[in-house]
């Protein structure tokens, strides 16, 4: 068991190695450099620029450049904003980091809350009244786009109701505690349903599916002639089953949610990593761009990571491969 | 037979309710008796309803298949009218069932242990600790060896003979009055076979239970069941002693399988089979279910269903060849 997880973790670290140079092949294969539209002043020597080049080391063969960026960004330097003058790079991912995550792990939470117990219910109940319902459900969260129903949203729920606030993360600095908390789950609500939307349609269509299979398979039939009760065989026998291929979705989703949120942080105007990143891409903003896309990959990796743990916890074939 | 029957199965009709309103009549008013102790076989090709019958007796019938008619008892109890709460007190505890397929009837995702403890855990009344032991006792009475061991293993880790062997512990584990077993050998190995179905025997004698043994393998039957009875499209078409059924063979279905079982006493070049296959069960003809199979068909038995006819005390058969013989 420890030593699958060891292994598992140490394969990260190569997959960590290839996407760090992809982000990093990436950023150089953009044309331009960070001088590339500065050098309007005609008072300045271009030698001057030169000096300044190969003080940056820009001049250097590009594996020397790599390794000197990765070396920084593995002391947790990962340099200054070109757009926000005199701000490191890790700063402005820090300020804007938990707002993003919370909205993730929010969204996470409402997703479950409602996809689980909903797909289950549906795999119990199959081609009844309700199943079809939460079947239309299904097709209508995969098929609308994020930001169309964060209009909508916004428009009855903001707008016509009033019920939720249609932007930010709070309403103003003067409140703390329980207050602040509340406050920020009240912001968090549409952007938190709209992020989830799609996913909760999904982990609704797996799970009734999954529980569906399981329910009929010979191990279910074997512990109702045990003489085992409804509720033993649908929450020990058939869950721990059924939950299996949910993890993996939910491996992958947990990198998705944060790079699914640049979109919907964008509608919502919600101060998140989402419209850091929207934002450093319309300025050129190379080092956050880079910091960021590296994040994003990491949270995949993480993800996965996550997922193959769980995978290797709850079923027992996984462990001596 | 003069015993009051441990479980006596009279009438019972299960039915599947299929799309485009087709009605599968897989159990088709059947009816049968298990005395204490007693070995009975029912056998029948696939889709004779043999298998639905046993589902039927443990009611474990899923949607769209349902329970229309007849009445189920366990010595005194109406198992037919039994509320699904009682039913799980009863199942496992006074009727348990192994199943066909030892590879997929465990939950792969507990350990051996695991899943006889919480049995024994709910019929029982023992703590964690008691059902532990009494499952490594369980174990070691079906032959696994090292069975210390074997009780924290996971399915996957054990071979389908060894899964057959914690199926039977698991089944014996509550000391029921009846164990049913659903081909319980047809997925193994033949030389594992055997061994089973002695380990199954030997288990029936040192709890004093009966069995039903299910299954296509008259071969099998010959040599464990005290009785036989011979199913085809969800009906009973014939009922004897293993040996007077064997000798005295009526019906052309019954000695249709025995043809096809190879025979030391006599050289063929070439088993019997059975032209045809069974008739869908939402598709029965009017007439005898085995009309269109049968070598000796009548224009008789195309127009009418032959009721089951006494040939004598212990002996009934479906057929209108046998008629006349019928007794009062």
């Amino acid at each position: 068991m420890y030593k699958y997880i060891i292994r598992r973790i140490l394969v990260f670290i190569p997959m960590l190695i290839v996407l760090s140079m992809i982000v990093f092949g990436l950023a150089k294969a953009a044309p331009g450099d960070p001088f590339t539209g500065r050098m309007l002043d005609p008072n300045i020597d271009p030698e001057v620029y030169e000096q300044q080049r190969e003080a940056l080391g820009l001049n250097d063969p590009i594996p020397v450049q790599y390794v000197n960026w990765a070396t920084r960004i593995v002391k947790g330097d990962f340099g200054e904003s070109m757009y926000y003058k005199g701000r490191s790079v890790a700063s402005l991912v820090w300020e804007r980091l938990p707002n993003t995550l919370y909205l993730g792990l929010f969204s996470l939470a409402i997703t479950l809350i409602v996809a689980i117990p909903i797909g289950i219910y549906s795999a119990r109940n199959p081609y009844s009244m309700f199943d079809y319902g939460a079947t239309t459900f299904g097709f209508f969260g995969l098929a609308v786009p994020n930001f169309f129903f964060g209009l909508v949203a916004i428009y009855f729920f903001a707008i016509k109701l009033g019920w939720f606030p249609s932007q930010g993360t709070i309403t103003g600095t003067d409140i703390t505690g329980f207050q602040e908390f509340l406050d920020r789950i009240h912001h968090m609500v549409l952007p938190g349903i709209t992020l989830g939307l799609a996913g909760t349609a999904s982990y609704m269509r797996y799970m009734r599916s999954e529980v569906l299979d399981v329910l009929g398979s010979d191990y279910i039939r074997t512990a109702k002639a045990k003489g085992m009760s409804e509720r033993n065989v649908l929450y020990k026998h058939t869950l721990r089953n059924a939950i299996i291929p949910i993890i993996t979705l939910m491996g992958f989703e947990f990198g998705a949610l944060l790079s699914g949120a640049i979109i919907t942080e964008q509608v919502f105007s919600y101060p998140g990593l989402g419209t850091l990143f929207i934002n450093s891409i319309t300025n050129r903003d190379y080092p956050v761009i880079m910091a960021i896309t590296l994040l994003l990959g990491v949270t995949i990796l993480i993800g996965n990571l996550l997922a193959d743990i769980f995978y290797s916890i709850v079923d027992p074939r996984i462990r001596y491969d | 037979m003069n015993q009051v029957p441990l479980l006596s199965v009279h009438d019972l009709k299960t039915y599947f309710y299929l799309e485009q309103n087709r009605i599968a009549k897989a159990v088709d008013g059947v009816s049968f008796t298990v005395s204490p102790g007693e070995t009975v076989a029912i056998v029948g090709e696939s889709g004779s309803g043999k298998s639905i019958t046993a589902l039927s007796i443990m009611k474990l019938i899923e949607k769209p298949g349902k329970i229309v008619e007849g009445s189920i008892h366990l010595e005194e109890k109406v198992i037919s009218s039994l509320s699904s709460k009682q039913m799980t007190k009863l199942r496992g505890n006074e009727i348990a069932m192994v199943f066909q397929e030892p590879m997929t009837a465990l939950n792969p995702v507990y350990t051996v242990g695991n899943q006889i403890t919480e049995m024994i855990r709910k019929h029982r009344k023992l703590d964690k600790k008691q059902a532990q032991i009494e499952a490594i006792n369980l174990l070691k009475i079906v032959g696994i060896s090292r069975a210390e061991d074997v009780v924290n293993d996971y399915p996957h880790q054990l071979s389908g003979g060894m899964r057959q062997r914690v199926m039977i512990a698991m089944a014996i584990s509550c000391n029921p009055k009846l164990l049913i077993a659903d081909e319980p050998t047809t997925a193994l190995d033949v030389t594992i076979q055997a061994q089973i179905l002695d380990l199954m025997v030997e288990m029936k004698e040192r709890y004093h239970m009966a069995l039903l043994l299910i299954t296509h393998d008259l071969g099998i039957v010959s040599e464990y069941a005290d009785r036989v009875v011979v199913m085809y499209g969800g009906q009973v078409v014939e009922e004897a002693p293993t040996k007077q059924l064997l000798r005295t063979t009526k019906h052309p279905y019954t000695k249709g399988l025995l043809e096809s079982l190879p025979n030391l006493k006599e050289d063929v070049d070439r088993l019997g089979t059975i032209k045809g296959t069974v008739p869908p069960a939402y598709a029965l003809p009017n007439g005898c279910r085995f009309y269109d199979r049968c070598p000796l068909a009548m224009e008789k038995c195309k127009e009418a269903n032959p009721e089951l006819y006494q040939v004598n005390t212990s002996h009934t058969v479906r057929c209108y060849l046998h008629e006349k013989e019928e007794i009062e």
